[in-house]
């Protein structure tokens, strides 16, 4: 049984059918005036070789094709692209199903932070009055370890709003280098959750010793394309619209095994992108439009997702701003591009531009988390513990975040008016209303332990001290606490004795067994 | 067999089951007799009016609490398991007033004139029942007079008084002051609650207490029952 996630009733639409046309149109004139430039040679040959306008760019320090992509081109690729995408996990029941037309929300963590944040309790003394005492916390950024990787991933298999797991940090470690980074991030990763595992991929080299290490632990070559635990990430166009060369190579190869991939565009409206609502739209959809269609020109029937990552600039630094309310918008009219394709979304919410968990924080990632979550994205990468835009992680956050998501969910729950319910209502209206007291109070009981009943907020702190952070991090000490389910030993010895690279203290039995 | 009906009684004091009609809470205990009729059938089996209080009813209530305590139970639990007790509490009346066996004391609950609210006044009123007191509800919006009246009259030891607004607060303190002028403040402790009002209210009006729900009106007349003790 794969992971129910949570099915948007009546999914938020911006836009109306005509301006969802409209947009469409405008992304395919743009497609093919003034297509995008690419310099990645084997793409453009590919475009070349199925009828699109390739015209080599010049002068330019690098070789270079301007793409024209004929309309037809784009509309048989996205007849090509599955409408249903499955992304497996080691543990079956993590499985998450998506139907392109279905707005079905899957919560997924991520991103990839170069900042890993601790946190801490200190005490402080009252000035006026030393017998008062209270506990402030402390944040301590520093560089993200595959150590921290695994504990976030172990978090994360624990949260139970948390249907996959996007890896959270940067590994910055001194042996880790470009050369072993994706093994490892892929190993402490899966080693250490049973969910769908996602990740970008530094080093092409790198990608069969990923696929390799991914097929033995689910048994091989079919297994994995039945059951595929791995997904990449990959951000072939930058904005505006260009095909960047290392990546789309990466793109291509990822696509050739067939492996499901996330094609992610990322403009920035006002600096790579138009500020406006529809011209962003416009060309954030013609960028993956772009990158749908090359996936199927490799190999028709790769599993795609429609990636967005749009984002408003700054107007005082021109950098990000995901606590921009139009960062809102752009995503929810992404969600309504894909479902008007029928691919599978992989949309974005929660990320917040404040660098620490706080006030601002909570502000800024529930108002994107309820708004992009009423569209129905398939797969929302909700930020669970992101900082500071794309840059921090805190374990803390995510599980503050866990809470903020368990209401979110119980809210989208389909309401319950049947016949049933309605007969119910009317006897207990009119038993009560008999009653001297005219109170339901009884009634309430036969829903309060089945789940009918949203759940008090988990960090609610006695008295009128604001209490979230403390008893948020003994929840996370409690998860950490908690045991994983390791890939098993007769596997991580084959992945350690065949996959080159991974660090030999990622072997928690050989580790079990130093101690 | 006393010994079955009276852990029975405590048992479904404990689920919070009334009649044979309730669920209960651990399973649907549908169709097996309830509080009343279990407390109906010990009387008939000549079984202690004091028994069942002590060894059926509060001895559940007991439980109750500390599963309230430990938020294993909610409020819908408590007062479930308070209504089942203080409709106990009316089929025993008669065979306690017949043993010469005294209530917890008598108290009387009113919302004062002018305010309609009564969901406080209600819950309180629940859970005094359950917790063994014998109560009256005068009612919502009931006339300062008609409340002096009835202390006059029926000598409760306790009046609660009840007020929700901040306009119909200050009656509550008009109901003190005619309770003086007919010679019977010193009859009976005026408690007063609901959220408009504070300790420091109840102080600077006269009330003898302030309860900030149910629960607190059951801590504070059991202090008062104490001090009597």
């Amino acid at each position: 049984m794969p992971r129910e996630g949570i099915l948007v009733h009546n999914p938020y639409e911006r836009m109306t059918e005509g301006q969802v046309s409209q947009i469409h149109q405008a992304s395919m004139d743009i497609l093919s005036d003034p297509g995008l430039i690419c310099f990645n040679r084997a793409a453009a040959e590919i475009f070349d070789g199925k009828g699109a306008k390739v015209t080599s760019v010049s002068p330019s320090d690098r070789p270079a094709w301007l793409v024209g992509i004929p309309e037809k081109l784009v509309l048989d690729a996205l007849d090509n692209a599955p409408k249903t995408v499955k992304l497996g996990a080691r543990n079956p029941d993590n499985t998450l199903i998506m139907h392109g037309e279905e707005p079905r929300v899957y919560f997924i963590s991520g991103s990839e932070t170069n900042i890993w944040l601790d946190v801490d309790f200190p005490a402080y003394v009252k000035k006026s009055d030393p017998s008062v005492e209270i506990r402030v916390p402390e944040f301590h950024p520093r560089r993200g370890t595959v150590a921290d990787l695994c504990q976030s991933a172990h978090v994360c298999e624990h949260l139970d709003t948390l249907d996959g797991y996007i890896r959270t940090v940067n590994i910055q470690d001194k042996d880790i280098t470009e050369d072993n980074k994706d093994v490892n991030k892929f190993f402490a990763s899966l080693n250490n959750t049973t969910k769908h595992v996602m990740s970008g991929l530094t080093s092409l080299k790198q990608l069969d010793n990923v696929v390799n290490m991914a097929r033995l632990i689910v048994g091989g070559e079919e297994e994995l394309k039945e059951n595929p635990i791995i997904s990449f990430i990959t951000c072939l166009v930058k904005s505006p619209l260009q095909f960047v060369d290392d990546t789309t190579d990466s793109f291509i190869e990822i696509c050739r095994r067939g492996l499901p991939v996330v094609v992610s565009s990322s403009p920035q409206a006002g600096a790579t992108a138009p500020i406006k609502e529809a011209g962003i739209m416009a060309q954030i959809n013609a960028e993956v439009l772009a990158g749908i269609t090359l996936s199927q020109l490799v190999n028709p029937g790769t599993p795609v997702l429609y990636g967005s990552v749009p984002v408003r600039a700054r107007l005082d630094t021109l950098g990000d701003s995901y606590g921009a309310v139009e960062t809102s918008q752009y995503n929810i009219d992404c969600v309504q591009m894909a479902r008007f394709y029928r691919i599978p979304n992989y949309s974005t919410s929660g990320v917040c531009d404040t660098k620490t968990p706080g006030t601002q924080s909570s502000i800024e990632r529930l108002f994107s988390d309820i708004l992009v979550a009423l569209s129905g994205p398939q797969y929302l990468h909700c930020a669970y513990g992101l900082l500071d835009c794309n840059s921090v992680f805190c374990l803390l956050q995510a599980v503050i975040d866990d809470a903020h998501f368990q209401m979110i969910k119980f809210f989208l729950k389909q309401p319950r008016v049947d016949e049933t319910e309605i007969a119910d209502a009317l006897k207990q209206i009119r038993e009560v209303v008999a009653t001297p007291q005219k109170l339901y109070i009884s009634h309430i009981r036969r829903v309060m332990r089945t789940g009918e009943l949203s759940k008090p907020y988990p960090f609610e702190g006695d008295g009128e001290t604001d209490s979230v952070f403390q008893l948020a991090y003994e929840r996370m000490q409690e998860l950490l606490a908690k045991p994983v389910e390791h890939i098993d030993e007769p596997t991580t010895r084959k992945i350690f004795q065949e996959i080159p690279g991974i660090l030999p203290r990622l072997n928690v039995y050989e580790e079990r067994r130093l101690q | 067999m006393s010994e079955h009906i009276l852990a029975a009684l405590k048992e479904n004091v404990i689920q919070g089951r009334k009649t044979q009609d309730d669920e209960g809470i651990d399973e649907d205990l549908s169709g097996t007799p309830g509080v009343l009729e279990l407390t109906q059938t010990a009387l008939e089996q000549n079984i202690a009016p004091e028994a069942i209080i002590t060894q059926g009813l509060t001895a559940g209530m007991q439980v109750v609490g500390e599963k309230f305590s430990s938020k294993e139970y909610f409020i819908p639990d408590m007062l479930a398991s308070a209504e089942a007790v203080g409709a106990a509490m009316d089929i025993l009346k008669p065979h306690l007033e017949a043993s010469n066996v005294e209530t917890k004391g008598k108290f009387a609950i009113a919302t004062v004139k002018g305010d309609i609210h009564d969901i406080g006044k209600n819950i309180v009123t629940i859970l005094l029942k359950g917790a063994g007191y014998e109560v009256e509800d005068l009612g919502v919006d009931v006339p300062t007079a008609k409340i002096v009246e009835y202390v006059k009259e029926k000598h409760p030891d306790y009046l609660g008084l009840s007020a929700l607004l901040t306009t119909t607060m200050v009656t509550m303190g008009e109901v003190i002051e005619a309770l003086k002028e007919n010679s019977v403040r010193d009859r009976v402790k005026v408690l007063i609650g609901g959220a408009a009002v504070s300790d420091e209210y109840a102080r600077e009006i006269g009330a003898d207490a302030y309860c900030v729900d149910g629960f607190g009106a059951i801590e504070v007349l059991d202090g008062f029952q104490g001090a009597r003790a």
